[in-house]
């Protein structure tokens, strides 16, 4: 599968930010694998039509978050997952985010069971690191 | 980074009015740079100054580091100007127009001109009076770039273009964009051009450079802020950057440059019932920085080392 981009000049949110949304979302979905190689800079600030320098501030943001790795002469390819962390600060942040989802889920008046059904549903969605590994096995 | 576009305290009276008011602008090397104004605002006499096609009554402009009175021939070389409305021969076939174009200049892509035509499916035979207003801006083109400039002056290029053709254009444009160095300064109307193609942008109001900065940096200092009171809303306060404030019924709209904490605490002291902070798109920052007729705080933002 490769990444659809869209962007958006009606939006609040800066064009180089929407890149970075998109890859990260992307990726978790399963468009792109890790180890998948991405439109050069070049390539796709021609396809969505936005200034060179707006793609690569993006993707620089994308290779200081983990997610990008370029590879100097071969291109930009989608870094395996959550290997730069250690397992104690991946563990922390997924209690962070978990923590920060579960508080407004009591806010809007939901029951745990119902939480854990919506949990279970979504997780279809998205594409995990174990299936990955499955998958290229 | 070395400015190719300086301009010191550059101003123009037509009449009495004062169209164009103490302009300094820098443009570094390698950038795009958005020029962005109301109609009347001083930004077509502004370009036509830097070109020296409109004398200024004080100040100057310089184009590598040249006085623009006095540019050598081998420096305007470099330049390349794409005049509002793509004035061109109308008698001549495209094909006579670039043959007529290219005598004027020591360098001449004649193999870029026929790929920019032929990308556009222009036809050589073709009168210039028998084209559309989008053709015109495509073949305007064409010769704009052919001498390979390393400064493109663009006024208004995409004004009256529809949808489609000036996604093409733009494409184009970010293609020249691609080959490295080039400096482009372009005035535009439309904001979600300028947010795609654009490195930073200047705002004139009334003549006035009062928004210079990145492109981002102008939505982010902008925002809105929604009140909504019980009955009538108090009295505006009077607050630094504030750029516009309008009431409608209970709720008060006001909008601010450089939003901040102290902001945030005056407005809270209104006590209204509910407050909500709007982030702005970049054309909604720049209408509410535009419209009023109040002078707002200027943006001017330059990052470290630039």
């Amino acid at each position: 599968m490769a990444m659809n981009f869209h962007i958006n000049t009606a939006s609040r949110v800066p064009i180089y930010q929407q890149l970075v949304t998109q890859v990260r979302e992307g990726v978790a979905r399963g468009a792109v694998d890790p180890g998948e190689r991405l439109p050069s800079v070049r390539d796709l600030s021609r396809e969505i039509v936005v200034n060179p320098n707006t793609v690569a501030r993006a993707y620089t943001e994308l290779e200081r978050e983990g997610i990008l790795n370029t590879r100097p002469g071969l291109g930009v390819f989608a870094a395996e997952l959550g290997t730069q962390l250690s397992q104690e600060i991946r563990e922390k942040k997924l209690i962070e985010g978990l923590d920060r989802f579960l508080t407004e889920a009591v806010h809007l008046g939901f029951s745990s069971g119902d939480v854990t059904a919506v949990i279970n549903d979504r997780i279809g969605q998205f594409r995990w690191a174990s299936e990955r590994k499955a998958a290229g096995a | 980074m070395n400015d190719i576009i300086t301009t010191h305290r550059l101003t123009k009276y037509y009449g009495k009015q004062r169209i164009v008011d103490t302009l300094n602008l820098s443009i570094p090397e390698g950038s795009v740079y958005g020029l962005l104004g109301r109609n009347g605002a001083g930004k077509s006499t502004a370009i036509k100054m830097l070109l020296g096609m409109v004398r200024p009554d004080r100040g100057r402009a310089e184009l590598y580091g040249e006085d623009v009175t006095t540019l050598r021939p081998e420096s305007r070389a470099r330049i390349a100007y794409m005049a509002e409305g793509h004035p061109l021969y109308t008698g001549m076939t495209i094909k006579q127009l670039v043959a007529f174009s290219a005598p004027f200049y020591e360098t001449w892509n004649q193999d870029l001109v026929g790929q920019i035509l032929d990308h556009f499916q222009l036809s050589r035979k073709k009168r210039i009076r028998h084209l559309s207003r989008g053709q015109r801006a495509q073949v305007a083109l064409a010769i704009a770039v052919a001498p390979d400039p390393e400064l493109l002056i663009l006024d208004d290029p995409t004004l009256g273009l529809d949808t489609v053709v000036r996604r093409d254009f733009l494409e184009s444009l970010i293609q020249i964009i691609q080959r490295k160095g080039r400096t482009i300064l372009f005035s535009s109307h439309v904001l979600g051009d300028v947010e795609r193609v654009a490195d930073r942008i200047g705002v004139m109001v009334a003549g006035v450079l009062r928004v210079d900065c990145p492109t981002e940096h102008f939505k982010k200092s902008l925002r809105k802020v929604v009140l909504e009171f019980t009955g009538e809303p108090p009295a505006t306060p009077s607050l630094e950057g504030l750029v516009g404030a309008r009431q409608v019924g209970s709720t008060l709209e006001v909008v601010i440059a450089g939003y901040n904490g102290v902001h945030r605490e005056a407005l809270d002291g209104l006590n209204p019932t509910h407050l909500e902070e709007v982030e702005l798109n970049l054309e909604d920052a720049f209408i509410e920085y535009t419209r009023g007729e109040k002078k707002p705080l200027p943006i001017f933002y330059r990052e470290e080392g630039e």
